[in-house]
C-alpha cells in the first residue's frame, strides 16, 4: 500500500459563457483512475459538476476529456500513470462546451446521418459466406467505441471551425474504410468521400491514430487507402474499365456527387437534417436540393 | 398545451441499447411514426459492455444443435421458472436475428469455410455464440445504430423519462421527461410506448453495469400500473474484477472460460469439481482428464464444471472464498494463461487483455486473474405477453432486460443479446401494430404538470443530503442483505432500512441550477432504484426457496411449489404488493424435451 498522498486536481467548470479551473484536493486512493477522482470530487465536493461517463470500462466512449493536456479517456487513465503533482481535467476542446466536462458533440451525429449506408448484395441460397482473412482489417474498424478523440485532435476542423461543414473527420473516414473494404458490400462511395467529405484536407499528420484508445490505424489502414482509392477512381481509366467489365457499380456521377455535396454542407448542423439516401437509385426521389 | 415541448408519434421507444434500437427499426418499418429517446448519447448503452456473444443454435459448428436444444438448455438453466413461450420463440428466432445483423454490416468472426463462428458458453451444450472477439456487444449495438439512423428515425439523446402518462382508463398516452442538457421538460404524446430501459444492476455496490442501469422502465411501468414478476431473481456474475477496488465488479467475460480457462482457488485447485449440483451431474464431466477433452469432442465428453450456468458458479466462487480458500484480494483465481497460447488469449479475449493490463497491470497470458461474483443482470420484470411482449396496461410494451419471464431464475450467457434483437422486434412490430390501429392520444396539462412539478421540488428542498450518500447507503444496504445468499431476517432489515432510505430520498435536496446537473439526475434516478429495491426484496421474502440466482439460505433448496407462480409485484393502494401468480403449464410436446432428464 502507498503511503497517504494528497491529489490536486483542477477540473475546468463553466458553460458556453465562460469558466475556470478549480481546484480540488483530496486524498489519494489505491488503484484509482482519474473517473474515479472526478467522481469523488462529485459525491463530496461539487455535486452539480457535469461529467459524462457510462461503463467506466473503456468500452463505450463517453469520457473523452483532455487531462494534462492530453486528450485521453477519463476511465482508462490511471493516477499512477500520471506524473506526481497538479493534474488538470479540462473537456475536449475540439467541440463547443456545454457545462463543465461536457462538450456538444452532436456535429458527429450529424455527419453520421450523412454517410451513404451498408448496402449488400443479394443474399445467395444458403446465407453469405466471409472469410476471416477479408474481414480483419473492417473488424479493426468496428472497434471504433466512438469517443471522438479522434475528432477531437484533428487539426482540420480543432482550429478550423468552419471546416466541419465541408469535412467529416477521422472517425467517419473509419466509417467509410470499413463500408468500403466490406466484403459484402456493392455501393462505391468514392466521388462522396472526396467531395463531400473533404478527404483531401487530411495531410496525414497521424494526431488521430495517437490517441486512438482502440489502437485503431486510422491513417495508415483507413485514412491513406481511401485517399489511394478516391485517387484511382478519378484518374484511372483502366480501373474504370475493370469495374466496367466486372459488373460493379460505378461511382457516383458528378451531378450526384455534388447533391451529396449539397446535402452535406446544408445539412452539417441542422438538427432536422435526414440521411442521405442508402443509393444513387434512390436520390433523385427525395427531394433534396441540388444546389 | 401551454409553452411546454411536446412531440406527437405513433410509438415512443424508451432506451437505445439493443431492445430499443431493435424495436425502433422495427416500428418504423411497419410504418409508425417513431421516436426513440434515450438517456445517454447514441450508442453507449450497456449492451456495448456485452462481451461473450449471442446465442443463436444456428449449427454452424455442431450440426447437431438446433433450437430445441437451446430451448432445453435456456430453460433447465432458467431452473424452469422461464416462460416458456418466450424462450421458445427465442430459441427459434434467435438465428434469423443474428443473420439479419450480417446483412445490415455486422462482421462476426468466422468459421474456416467463411460462415459465422460459434462459441462454447456455460450452460450451452453446443458452441452456440456468434461472436466478434469479446467485443460482440458493441458490434450488436453499433450495427443496430447504424441501421436506425440510415432507416432516419428521430432519436432524442440525453433526455431522461421521469413519468409515465396514463389515461382515464389505464391505457399509457405519453411520457414526461427532460433534456439533461438544459433541464427543460418534455412530453411526448404517444398512442404506444416501448421500455428498453435494462436493468437495475446501480443498485448494488459491485455491478458491472453502467451508470444507467437504474431500473428506470422497470419503475416506470410499477409507478404506470403495470405488474413486475420475479423480481427476486437477480443474476450475480460469478467472474468480475476483484482488484483495483475502483475496478471492482468490471466484468470479466465468460468467453474466458468458454476458451479454455479454469478456475482455482489459493492451493491451485480446480475446485469447481466439488460443486456439481444433482441437477446437472448427468452432463457434466467429473474429472479433469474428460473436462479437458471435451473442448474438441463434445460428442464423447461431458462439460467442464467451470462452465455450470452462472448462479451454480457463481455460489461456489462465495463459497470458496468465505472458507478461507480464496485470492489474496478476496477473489480466486481465473487461468488462461496456462491452458492457451499467448497469442490465442490476444486474438480471441483482447479487451480482457486491455482491461486487466490497463487497469490491474496483470498480463492475463502470462498470469491468473483474480475475480468473484459481481451483480450483473435482473431476470425479473415486467410482466409481459410472449408474442407481444405486451404489459398489463393498455398500450405499454416492454423488451430486453427490463422484460421478465423470458430467463426464469438465472440466465445463460449470450442469451441477452439474442433476447434483446427477438423480442425487441416483437414489441416494435406489436407496439407499431396497435398504434395504428388506435386513435390520437391527449396527455392532459394537469398530468403532465403534476411530473414537472415533483421533478423541480428537489431544488426546493432544505434537508441538506447529498444524493450520492444516499446512493452509497442505498448500495451498501442491498449488497449486504439483499446479496448472493439471503435470509429471512435479513430480507426484513433491508425493508425496514429500504423504507427509511425511501423517506430520505423524497428530501433529497440539489444544488446549482439545470443544466446538466448530475446530482439532480441521481435524486431521480434514486427514485427508480428505490422502487426496484423494494419489489427485489419483497420477492426474496416471499420466495421462500433457492432457484437460480435467488439462493435462500434459511430455505436451500428449491421447492416444487414455488416452481408453479410467478412472484407478482405491483402499487396497490399506493404500496407496493406481492402476489402469487400461477404460471401457464407448458404444452407436452416441449415438456416431453425435458423426460430423460429428469
Amino acid at each position: 500500500m502507498p503511503e497517504e498522498r494528497e491529489i490536486v486536481m483542477k477540473l475546468w467548470r463553466g458553460d458556453a459563457g465562460g469558466g475556470a479551473f478549480e481546484t480540488y484536493k483530496l486524498p489519494a486512493q489505491e488503484g484509482e483512475v482519474v473517473l474515479d477522482v472526478v467522481h469523488r470530487i462529485q459525491a463530496t465536493k461539487a455535486p452539480d459538476l457535469a461529467v459524462r461517463w457510462n461503463c467506466k470500462a473503456g468500452k463505450c466512449g463517453s469520457c473523452s476529456a483532455e487531462i494534462n493536456g492530453r486528450p485521453r479517456l477519463m476511465c482508462m487513465t490511471r493516477m499512477s500513470s500520471l506524473p506526481i503533482g497538479e493534474i488538470t481535467v479540462s473537456p475536449m476542446r475540439g467541440f463547443p462546451i456545454m457545462r463543465d466536462l461536457v462538450t456538444d458533440v452532436s456535429y458527429n451525429f450529424e455527419v453520421a446521418k450523412q454517410i451513404p449506408s451498408f448496402t449488400p448484395a443479394p443474399k445467395p441460397p444458403g446465407g453469405y459466406r466471409m472469410s476471416q482473412v477479408d474481414i480483419d482489417r473492417g473488424q479493426e474498424f468496428h472497434k471504433c467505441i466512438e469517443c471522438f478523440l479522434c475528432q477531437n485532435v484533428c487539426h482540420v476542423i480543432r482550429d478550423h471551425e468552419d471546416n466541419k461543414r465541408v469535412y467529416a473527420g477521422p472517425r467517419f473516414f473509419v466509417r467509410l474504410a470499413e463500408l468500403e473494404m466490406h466484403p459484402l458490400d456493392t455501393l462505391d462511395r468514392r466521388a462522396y468521400i472526396s467531395e463531400a467529405m473533404g478527404i483531401g484536407l487530411c495531410n496525414i499528420t497521424k494526431c488521430c491514430t495517437e490517441v486512438c484508445p482502440e489502437d485503431i490505424h486510422i491513417t495508415d489502414n483507413a485514412i491513406i487507402p481511401l485517399k489511394e482509392r478516391v485517387v484511382d477512381a478519378r484518374y484511372d481509366p483502366v480501373a474504370w474499365l475493370g469495374r466496367k467489365l466486372l459488373g460493379r457499380p460505378a461511382p457516383l456521377s458528378a451531378v450526384q456527387a455534388a447533391r451529396y455535396t449539397g446535402a452535406a454542407s446544408s445539412a452539417a448542423r441542422s438538427p432536422s437534417a435526414r440521411a442521405v439516401p442508402a443509393s444513387p437509385e434512390t436520390a433523385s426521389s427525395t427531394g433534396l436540393p441540388a444546389d | 398545451m401551454s409553452d411546454q415541448e411536446t412531440h406527437h408519434y405513433d410509438v415512443v421507444v424508451i432506451g437505445a441499447g439493443g431492445a430499443g434500437l431493435r424495436a425502433a427499426i422495427e416500428s418504423l418499418t411497419t410504418g409508425a411514426r417513431t421516436a426513440l429517446v434515450c438517456k445517454s448519447l447514441l450508442g453507449k448503452a450497456h449492451t456495448v459492455m456485452a462481451e461473450g456473444g449471442v446465442a443463436a443454435a444456428m449449427g454452424n459448428v455442431w450440426p447437431e444443435d438446433n433450437w430445441k436444444v437451446h430451448f432445453r438448455d435456456t430453460m433447465r438453466g432458467g431452473k424452469m421458472l422461464n416462460n416458456w413461450r418466450m424462450a421458445q420463440l427465442h430459441a427459434q428466432e434467435a438465428p434469423e436475428r443474428v443473420y439479419e445483423l450480417e446483412e445490415w454490416g455486422a462482421l462476426f468472426d468466422r468459421t474456416p469455410d467463411g460462415r459465422i463462428l460459434q462459441r462454447d458458453f456455460g450452460g450451452h451444450r453446443f458452441a452456440r455464440l456468434a461472436h466478434v472477439g469479446d467485443r460482440t456487444g458493441l458490434e450488436l449495438i453499433r450495427t443496430l445504430q447504424q441501421r436506425a439512423v440510415g432507416l432516419g428515425i428521430d432519436v432524442f439523446m440525453e433526455c431522461k423519462i421521469v413519468r409515465l402518462l396514463v389515461d382515464r382508463d389505464g391505457a399509457t398516452n405519453g411520457a414526461v421527461g427532460f433534456w439533461r442538457e438544459s433541464g427543460r421538460f418534455v412530453t411526448f404524446a404517444a398512442k404506444a410506448i416501448v421500455l428498453a430501459t435494462g436493468g437495475v444492476g446501480k443498485t448494488w455496490q459491485f455491478t458491472s453495469n453502467s451508470w444507467e442501469s437504474t431500473g428506470d422502465g422497470h419503475a416506470l411501468a410499477l409507478w404506470a400500473g403495470a405488474d413486475l414478476i420475479d423480481m427476486e431473481c437477480v443474476q450475480f456474475h460469478p467472474t468480475g474484477m476483484v482488484w483495483p477496488p475502483s475496478a471492482r465488479g468490471l466484468l470479466v467475460t465468460e468467453g474466458v472460460r468458454g476458451d479454455g480457462g479454469v478456475l482455482k482457488n489459493i492451493d491451485g485447485e480446480r475446485f469447481m469439481f466439488n460443486y456439481i449440483s444433482p441437477y446437472f451431474a448427468a452432463e457434466t464431466a467429473d474429472t479433469i482428464a474428460e473436462a479437458d477433452k471435451w473442448y474438441t469432442n463434445k460428442a464423447d465428453y461431458r462439460r467442464p464444471p467451470e462452465l455450470l450456468p452462472r448462479d451454480e458458479v457463481a455460489r461456489a466462487i462465495n463459497t470458496e472464498v468465505k472458507s478461507g480458500r480464496g485470492s489474496p484480494h478476496g477473489g480466486v483465481f481465473l487461468d488462461i494463461a496456462s491452458r492457451r497460447p499467448a497469442e490465442e488469449i490476444r486474438r480471441r479475449l483482447p479487451s480482457m487483455y486491455h482491461q486487466f493490463k490497463q487497469l490491474a497491470d496483470v498480463d492475463i497470458t502470462t498470469d491468473a486473474m483474480e475475480v468473484g461474483p459481481t451483480c450483473h443482470y435482473i431476470m425479473g420484470g415486467v410482466r409481459v405477453e410472449a408474442d407481444t411482449a405486451a404489459t398489463t396496461v393498455p398500450g405499454l410494451f416492454a423488451a430486453g432486460e427490463v422484460a421478465g419471464g423470458m430467463h426464469g431464475a438465472n440466465r445463460l450467457g449470450g442469451n441477452s443479446l439474442s433476447d434483446l434483437l427477438v423480442f425487441g422486434r416483437r414489441a416494435g412490430l406489436a407496439a407499431a401494430q396497435y398504434a395504428l390501429s388506435h386513435p390520437a392520444v391527449a396527455p392532459t396539462e394537469s398530468a403532465v404538470v403534476s411530473v414537472t412539478e415533483h421533478a423541480l421540488s428537489f431544488f426546493a428542498h432544505d434537508s441538506g443530503e447529498n444524493p450520492y450518500a444516499l446512493h452509497q447507503d442505498l448500495q451498501e444496504t442491498m449488497q449486504s442483505l439483499v446479496g448472493i445468499i439471503r435470509v429471512e431476517s435479513e430480507l426484513v432489515e433491508a425493508r425496514e432500512k429500504l423504507a427509511e432510505l425511501a423517506e430520505r430520498a423524497s428530501k433529497l435536496s440539489v444544488e446549482g441550477n439545470r443544466s446538466f446537473n448530475p446530482g439532480w439526475h441521481l435524486a431521480l434516478d434514486l427514485e427508480s432504484m428505490l422502487a426496484c429495491a423494494f419489489c427485489t426484496t419483497l420477492g426474496a421474502i416471499e420466495r421462500r426457496e433457492s432457484r437460480g440466482g435467488h439462493t435462500r439460505d434459511d430455505y436451500p433448496t428449491p421447492d416444487p411449489a414455488f416452481e408453479t407462480i410467478n412472484m407478482v409485484t405491483r402499487l396497490s393502494g399506493g404500496e407496493v404488493a406481492v402476489t402469487h401468480l400461477p404460471r401457464p403449464a407448458m404444452p407436452a410436446e416441449l415438456a416431453e424435451l425435458f423426460e430423460e432428464s429428469k
